[in-house]
């Protein structure tokens, strides 16, 4: 293989990878505070780049991605208020069946909002071929949009959780609900800002990843599976994990290619997430201790 | 006396009812399985609005042969199992006349069987050359054979002095029956396919794959064959890998949402489509021309989006069935005789002559080939 193949897959690996990462800790911010996996998430994503292209035709794209992502983080508020919040016995079962329904009922929202056409977002500098060089590779400006807007919500969360109050507050419900409603933080008001913090994040992601991947109301599935594959495989609730998981199966799948018929590049995710869940079911990064004092 | 009073008037509210058949002309029913949601509902949603349209000018015209047109559409959003059981439903629960559809290549293999079985005629709007070869009494199709577009490609190559290509296809019924007859036909062109590569219909980004293909020096060209989303990722991919290497499009590129969704990068890519595309390019004697120019005028007006070959796809059906049905009646077998009697009809596909052997009807001339210019289509004129 030349440096130039391998540079041209890794970066095609590092692109998905990133994507991947960010839906995975879109789906660990929501199950640490609730011990739930939110199987909405992928239609965060959806949502994030169908509202930016809507709010384009009215306002320039920084602004339309700005008030997609906000209005995606009410949306993701008021389905914790409005079908969460309230439940008396909020068994795991329970709310995953509940987001489950969600996912599908937004999708379908989405369906008779935007119809099914793919739309995109026009590429953030340049055009659909301009391109620019690494060791003799091409990669696309939006890449490095994607891979940069990635890595900064990665660092971003990482000093919201360490050094902010709110942040401590909500590890504090991750660690321990009970002890934490003890010391008088109110948990409730962390599940919905949970919520709306991994809408916020999906949104952002999927306007950012809109030019390259294009957005159709039901392109959030796809990418839910991959997140929690890669939520899975990283130790789920664990964000620097996901960060690691996301970015190893997207090198993996790309480089794939080379290998094995493209056909096959979906089968690696599944059969990674299978073995995992038989070997590890506590992910690469986790520990069997750890997941043994959790409920789900 | 009283008794004798209530069995009249049942005896005769009995005989209005029995009567009424009689009085009043009975509808033509006809079926439409269509994927007007899910994946393929770019095929499907055309489909639909244009035989919508189509039996609403007809029965404003006073029906076929005296009797209204009732359509009724099924949703199979795409998925073969739904396809199945729509179908049992409109022949055993609905018992149409006729079925119309479904949109994709790979539902109507699923449902060839059961209208053979059910001796009720098919028109399906699915491409795929499988679905009439080998060829099934009732069933028939309106767009144009995968292998008719695989010829004109190759065709084109010739003349440009391409041997070596690459091919890269989706995995829906379409993509791989793309496939067998783009590797089948290769030889007879002098071509060799040295590069093949299935992707899901759902992929998002192919770039890892371009770069494997590119890496390939002996590839002179590149044929993609689908009708999802991906077709524009191909393009657009392999434009960003900095590659100026000729691409050629199946007849599934023929809707403008693909060009606009791959922008820059579609310019110059080369395929086969139907005349639908240029109705208003095309000379004012050509047989196509005011159907064309009608269709598109009356869809565009209707429904306020962009008219494309599915739609068409679905006119023709109906169009078939319409004129069958004048021609033969309410009656199934005469139906599909009749289908196979009609001879030099243009509809948006080509120029249609069935026959007892060819349930497609449409020759190599069906097909233009078609070129992208500023983000339009324009005919291709060979260099």
């Amino acid at each position: 293989m030349t440096t130039e193949l391998f540079i041209q897959y890794l970066v095609a690996g590092v692109t998905y990878g990133s994507i991947y990462a960010i839906v995975a800790i879109g789906f660990n911010i929501i199950y640490n505070t609730t011990g739930i996996i939110n199987f909405a998430q992928g239609e965060f994503v959806m949502l994030g780049g169908m509202l930016s292209i809507t709010f384009l035709h009215y306002l320039p794209l920084p602004l339309a991605i700005t008030l997609a992502v906000l209005v995606t983080m009410g949306i993701g508020a008021a389905i914790e208020m409005l079908f969460i919040r309230w439940l008396k016995d909020p068994g795991v079962l329970r709310m995953i069946i509940i987001t489950i329904g969600l996912s599908i009922l937004i999708r379908e929202a989405a369906l008779h909002v935007w119809g099914s056409n793919v739309r995109a977002l026009p590429y953030f500098f340049g055009n659909e071929i301009s391109t620019f060089a690494i060791f003799g590779a091409r990669v696309s400006p939006q890449v490095l949009w994607v891979i940069g807007t990635c890595g900064l919500m990665v660092v971003a969360l990482n000093i919201f959780f360490q050094a902010t109050s709110i942040g401590r507050e909500m590890r504090a419900c991750a660690a321990n609900r009970v002890a934490a409603l003890l010391c008088g933080i109110d948990t409730r008001n962390m599940v919905t800002l949970s919520f709306v913090l991994s809408a916020g994040i999906g949104a952002l992601a999927g306007a950012v990843m809109s030019p390259i991947t294009y957005t159709q109301y039901d392109n959030g599935t796809g990418l839910a599976i991959k997140g929690f594959t890669v939520a899975i495989l990283g130790g789920l609730g664990n964000s620097l994990g996901a960060v690691a998981a996301g970015l190893l199966l997207g090198i993996i799948e790309a480089f794939s290619v080379s290998v094995v018929p493209l056909a096959f590049q979906d089968a690696i995710a599944i059969s990674i997430l299978l073995i995992i869940l038989f070997v590890r079911p506590y992910g690469l990064f986790g520990s069997s201790a750890m997941a043994g004092l959790k409920e789900f | 006396m009283k008794k004798m009073l209530g069995k009249t008037v049942c005896a005769f509210v009995a005989a209005c009812l029995l009567s009424a058949p009689s009085v009043w002309a009975e509808n033509i029913k006809v079926g439409a399985l269509l994927a007007v949601t899910g994946p393929a509902s770019f095929l499907g949603g055309p489909e639909a609005r244009t035989l919508e349209m189509m039996v609403e000018q007809v029965n404003a015209k006073g029906g076929i042969n005296g009797q209204k047109v009732e359509l009724l559409v099924k949703d199979t959003a795409g998925n073969p199992e739904k396809a199945i059981s729509f179908a049992k439903q409109l022949l055993e629960e609905d018992k149409v006349l006729a079925v119309l559809g479904p949109s994709s290549s790979g539902e109507t293999m699923s449902i060839k069987k059961i209208f053979e079985d059910a001796k009720t005629p098919l028109i399906s709007c699915a491409a795929a050359e499988v679905i009439v070869n080998p060829l099934a009494s009732w069933v028939f199709k309106t767009p144009q054979n995968d292998s008719l577009a695989a010829i004109k490609i190759f065709m084109e190559m010739n003349k440009q002095g391409i041997s070596k290509v690459a091919v890269l296809v989706d995995n829906s019924g379409f993509g791989k029956a793309g496939k067998e007859q783009l590797e089948k036909i290769a030889p007879e062109y002098k071509i060799e396919v040295v590069e093949a590569e299935v992707y899901d219909t759902k992929a998002t980004d192919l770039s890892a794959v371009i770069a494997k293909i590119k890496a390939n020096p002996a590839v002179q060209g590149v044929i993609n064959w689908s009708i999802v989303p991906a077709q524009s990722i191909v393009v657009k991919n392999i434009r960003q890998a900095g590659w100026q290497v000729p691409i050629f499009q199946s007849h599934g590129f023929g809707n403008i949402k693909y060009v606009e969704a791959a922008g820059a990068a579609a310019e110059g890519v080369i395929f086969p489509a139907g005349r639908l595309l240029m109705a208003d390019l095309l000379p004012d004697g050509h047989p196509q021309k005011a159907l064309l120019m009608q269709y598109v005028k009356d869809y565009e007006g209707k429904y306020k989006e962009t008219a494309s070959t599915f739609g068409g796809h679905g006119y023709d059906a109906f169009m078939i069935f319409e004129k069958a049905v004048a021609i033969g009646g309410n009656d199934k077998e005469k139906v599909r005789t009749s289908i196979e009697g009609l001879k030099n009809l243009p509809g948006t596909g080509g120029v249609y002559n069935f026959s007892a052997t060819d349930h497609n009807g449409l020759a190599l001339d069906a097909f233009e080939m078609m070129t992208v210019k500023d983000g339009k289509f324009v005919p291709y004129t060979s260099k």
